[in-house]
C-alpha cells in the first residue's frame, strides 16, 4: 500500500538533495573542524557555506550569532535557562512571559524555572488563538519582565503569531524577545532583520533537513550563558564537536526552504485548502483557526462523534499518517489550552486530528487522503455511541 | 525507565492481533431495535456510560429473556480509541448467553485476557488498560437498568484501581501484612496503579475517589496508632516508654489504691518516676488524711508496692517524699 504522509509538523522527509549533500562528510571529509591539520581545516569551506545559508535564510547580520544546536528543544532550553542565569537569578527583573499554547519544551522548561524561583506568566490567547500586541501590553512590565518567549507559529493549529508587533512591544519596554520558529521556517517568511527578536530557534528536520540538528539565533551583543559547557566550539557559546555533515545538510535545507516559500504559499496552500474543503464537506466537522492566519500547510480538524486516536488508527490502516492532539493514553488528560482559549468545547478536544502537508505532498495524494478521511469518518460514526446522525 | 521506554511511540505495536482485528472489524457493533427484541421475546436494555468530554463513551444494547434473565443478543456503539472499541466488542461477545447476574461477573481483566493472542502476553499496553474498564462499567449499568436498582447497589466492594481491579480492602491488607512504606511497593504487590496511573495521586488521567498516596498515609497512620495503643494497654511493662509506664501505674493506683485511701479521707499523687539501674523508682506524695499517717511509710506503702509488683513489674520501688 502506498502510504501518504500528512504529519509534516511532526517531522519531514529529508530532501534527497540534502541527503546527497551531507554524504561526503562521513567517510571522506571527516575531520574535526577544530583540528589544525588539513583534515580539520578542509571542512571549513562547506561549514562556511552552510553558515552563510543559515544567516541569509533568516536574515541574520554578520555580527549576529547562529549557534548550531541539536534541535529547537535545546535552543529553547538554552534561551530560557540562559536568561534565568543572566537576569532572573540576580534580579531585579524576575518574570518570564509566555503563552498557554507553547510547545512542551518551552512550557516544561518554564515550569522547571518556576521550581527554581522564577515567576512565569502563561498568557491566554485571543479568540483567534494567538497572542496579540494588546494582550502582551497588558502583561509586560519594563521593570519586572526579563523575557518574552512566544512561538512564531503554533504546531497544532498552524496559527501564526503577529511576531513583528510583539517584538516591537518588547523593544518599547526594553524586554528581551525570544521566538520559537520551529514551525515557521519554510512555511512563512522569517526575517530577523525586520522582526525585532533577540533570540530565535529552529530545527532542521521540520524543513526537510536531518533530525538532531538545529539553530539558535542570538542578536549581536546579547548575553546568553551557555547551556552546554566544555570546549571552545561555537565561540564558547555551545561546547561539543559540531556535526559537520548535518550542518551542511541543514544549510542546504534552509536555502531550499526559503527558495520554496512562494511554492509553499501557493501550491502547498492550494492543496491544503483543497483537503480542508473536502473535510468541511463532511457533515459536523470544523477546522480550528482562520485559514489566512495559519501556516499554509496545517489543518487541525475536528470530527464530531469520533475519538481522535480511533481516527488516526483507521487512517493509518488505510495508509494515511496524521496525528491527534488529544492523548487518550497520556497520564494526564488536560483540556487542550488552544481549544479552551478559542472557546471550543471539551467534547471536541478528543476529536481533533492534525493534517500537515509539505512541498512533497502531491495532488493525487491529497485526493486519495480526502477519500480515506471520508470513509474513516463514515465507518467510525456508524460505530459511535455519541454521533446521533450516524445512519 | 529502561531500554524499551527510550524509543517511544510503541503504543500500537503492543496491541494483540485480536485487538487490531476487532478494532478494524468489530463483530458486535451496532444497535438492537425494539422490534428485534420483541421478536426474540426479549426485553431491550440500552445502557450508556462515559462522556465525550472524558474521551470515552460506550452504549450497550442487550436483548434479555425475562423468564430466564438470559442475554440473547448484545450489540454496542462506542466513542473511544481502538482499545475501547475492541474491549467493548469482546465484552458484548462475552455477555451473550449469560444471565444478567453471570454477566455482572465479567471484569475488564477477563475482557483483556480474552483479547490476548497468547496467555502470557498482555493484549494491550499498561497505559491502555483503563480503556477496557468502560466495558465493565457499562455492564453494571445495563444490569442495574434491567434489575431496576441503583448501580451502586451492584458494587461488591470499593475499587481503587479500576484497571487492575484492586479493592480498597486488598490495598489496606497488603500494606499491613507486608509493612509497605511506598506507593511503588503497593504497585509491585497488587499491580494497582501500574496501568493508567490515575489512582496513584490526584492530578492524573482521571479523577478518583481514592488515591494510593492517601491510602498509604492513612493506613500507616492507623498502624502507628495501633502499635502505640498495643504498647500502652498491655504487654511487657519494661518495654514501655516512661510516659506509658506512668499511665499504667496511674491506672493501677486509680483502680486498686486510691479508692481504699479515699475511704480513710486520704489520697496520693505521683511526683516523679525515675529509672535507675534496673529499678523503677516511683516517687509519691500523700495527700489529705494520709499525710503524716503512721501506716503511710509501713503497711500502706507495702500494700501499694505489692499491688504494683503484682500488676506491673517486680522491680518497682515506691518512695514517699
Amino acid at each position: 500500500m502506498d502510504r501518504i504522509y500528512l504529519d509534516n509538523n511532526a517531522t519531514t522527509i529529508t530532501d534527497p538533495r540534502v541527503r546527497e549533500a551531507l554524504d561526503p562528510y562521513f567517510c571522506r571529509q571527516y575531520g574535526n573542524p577544530n583540528s589544525l591539520h588539513s583534515f580539520g581545516t578542509e571542512v571549513h569551506v562547506a561549514m562556511r557555506l552552510a553558515m552563510d545559508r543559515l544567516y541569509s535564510g533568516i536574515g541574520a547580520g554578520e555580527e549576529d550569532d547562529i549557534i548550531v544546536t541539536s534541535c529547537a528543544c535545546e535552543g529553547n532550553n538554552h534561551v530560557l535557562k540562559g536568561v534565568y542565569f543572566d537576569l532572573l537569578r540576580s534580579g531585579p527583573k524576575n518574570e518570564i512571559l509566555t503563552s498557554q499554547v507553547e510547545h512542551p519544551c518551552v512550557r516544561n522548561t518554564c515550569a522547571f524555572l518556576e521550581e527554581l524561583g522564577a515567576k512565569v506568566i502563561y498568557m491566554p490567547v485571543n479568540a483567534d488563538g494567538v497572542i496579540d500586541a494588546a494582550i502582551l501590553r497588558r502583561y509586560i512590565h519594563p521593570e519586572r519582565t526579563a523575557l518574552v518567549s512566544l512561538m512564531w507559529a503554533n504546531n497544532e493549529t498552524g496559527l501564526v503569531f503577529p511576531v513583528q508587533e510583539l517584538g516591537e512591544v518588547c523593544r518599547e519596554n526594553g524586554v528581551l524577545f525570544h521566538s520559537d520558529a520551529v514551525q515557521a521556517i519554510g512555511k512563512v517568511p522569517v526575517d530577523v532583520a525586520r522582526v525585532p527578536v533577540d533570540f530565535l530557534t529552529f530545527s532542521a528536520h521540520k524543513f526537510h533537513g536531518p533530525k538532531g540538528i538545529g539553530g539558535l539565533f542570538i542578536r549581536r551583543g546579547r548575553k546568553l550563558t551557555p547551556l552546554i559547557h566544555g570546549g571552545e566550539q561555537m565561540g564558547g557559546r555551545r561546547a561539543g564537536t559540531i556535526n559537520v555533515a548535518f550542518l551542511v545538510g541543514m544549510g542546504l535545507a534552509m536555502e531550499m526552504a526559503v527558495d520554496n516559500l512562494a511554492y509553499e504559499s501557493s501550491a502547498v496552500r492550494a492543496l491544503r485548502d483543497r483537503l480542508e474543503d473536502a473535510i468541511l464537506e463532511i457533515p459536523d466537522t470544523l477546522v480550528v483557526g482562520k485559514r489566512e492566519l495559519r501556516t499554509p500547510n496545517t489543518i487541525l480538524a475536528s470530527f464530531r462523534g469520533i475519538e481522535g486516536e480511533a481516527m488516526i488508527w483507521d487512517l493509518n490502516a488505510n495508509g494515511v499518517a496524521a496525528s491527534t492532539g488529544s492523548a487518550c493514553a497520556s497520564e494526564s488528560l488536560e483540556a487542550n489550552p488552544t481549544f479552551a482559549a478559542m472557546g471550543i468545547s471539551d467534547e471536541l478536544a478528543h476529536t481533533s486530528i492534525r493534517f500537515s502537508l509539505s512541498r512533497f505532498s502531491s495532488e493525487a495524494e491529497i485526493e486519495k487522503a480526502a477519500a480515506v478521511i471520508r470513509q474513516s469518518a463514515q465507518r467510525l460514526r456508524a460505530i459511535s455511541s455519541t454521533y446521533a446522525n450516524g445512519k | 525507565m529502561a531500554k524499551n521506554d527510550l524509543i517511544g511511540g510503541s503504543l500500537w505495536e503492543n496491541y494483540s492481533t485480536k485487538v487490531s482485528e476487532r478494532m478494524n472489524n468489530p463483530r458486535h457493533r451496532g444497535e438492537i431495535s425494539e422490534e428485534e427484541a420483541q421478536a426474540l421475546g426479549a426485553r431491550l436494555i440500552v445502557a450508556d456510560w462515559g462522556a465525550e468530554s472524558c474521551g470515552d463513551a460506550v452504549r450497550l444494547y442487550w436483548a434479555v429473556e425475562p423468564k430466564t434473565d438470559r442475554i440473547l443478543k448484545a450489540r454496542f456503539k462506542s466513542f473511544g480509541c481502538g482499545t475501547a472499541i475492541a474491549s467493548s466488542d469482546m465484552m458484548a461477545e462475552l455477555s451473550i448467553g449469560k444471565t444478567v447476574d453471570e454477566a455482572l461477573k465479567i471484569t475488564n481483566i477477563e475482557v483483556e485476557h480474552s483479547l490476548r493472542d497468547s496467555a502470557g502476553t498482555p493484549a494491550i499496553p499498561p497505559q491502555k488498560m483503563h480503556c477496557s474498564v468502560m466495558a465493565y462499567d457499562v455492564i453494571k449499568k445495563a444490569a442495574s437498568i434491567y434489575k431496576n436498582v441503583d448501580m451502586s447497589s451492584l458494587a461488591e466492594e470499593e475499587i481503587v484501581c479500576e484497571c487492575a481491579r484492586v479493592s480498597l480492602s486488598t490495598i489496606q491488607d497488603v500494606i499491613r501484612i507486608n509493612d509497605l512504606k511506598t506507593v511503588e511497593a503497593i504497585t509491585q504487590y497488587t499491580k494497582a496503579g501500574a496501568f493508567c496511573k490515575s489512582c496513584l495521586h490526584p492530578g492524573g488521567h482521571e479523577k478518583r475517589k481514592y488515591y494510593l498516596v492517601d491510602i498509604l498515609r492513612d493506613t500507616r497512620a492507623a498502624m502507628e496508632q495501633e502499635t502505640l495503643t498495643a504498647q500502652a494497654d498491655g504487654g511487657d511493662f519494661s518495654a514501655k516508654t516512661l510516659i506509658q509506664k506512668h499511665r499504667a501505674i496511674e491506672n493501677v493506683l486509680d483502680k486498686s489504691i486510691r479508692p481504699m485511701l479515699a475511704s480513710d479521707g486520704g489520697s496520693m499523687e505521683i511526683i516523679d518516676i525515675r529509672e535507675n539501674e534496673g529499678a523503677i523508682n516511683v516517687y509519691i506524695r500523700y495527700l489529705g488524711a494520709c499525710k503524716g499517717c503512721v501506716s503511710s511509710t509501713k503497711g500502706t506503702l507495702q500494700f501499694i508496692e505489692n499491688m504494683l509488683h503484682q500488676e506491673l513489674a517486680p522491680n518497682i520501688r515506691v518512695l514517699p517524699v
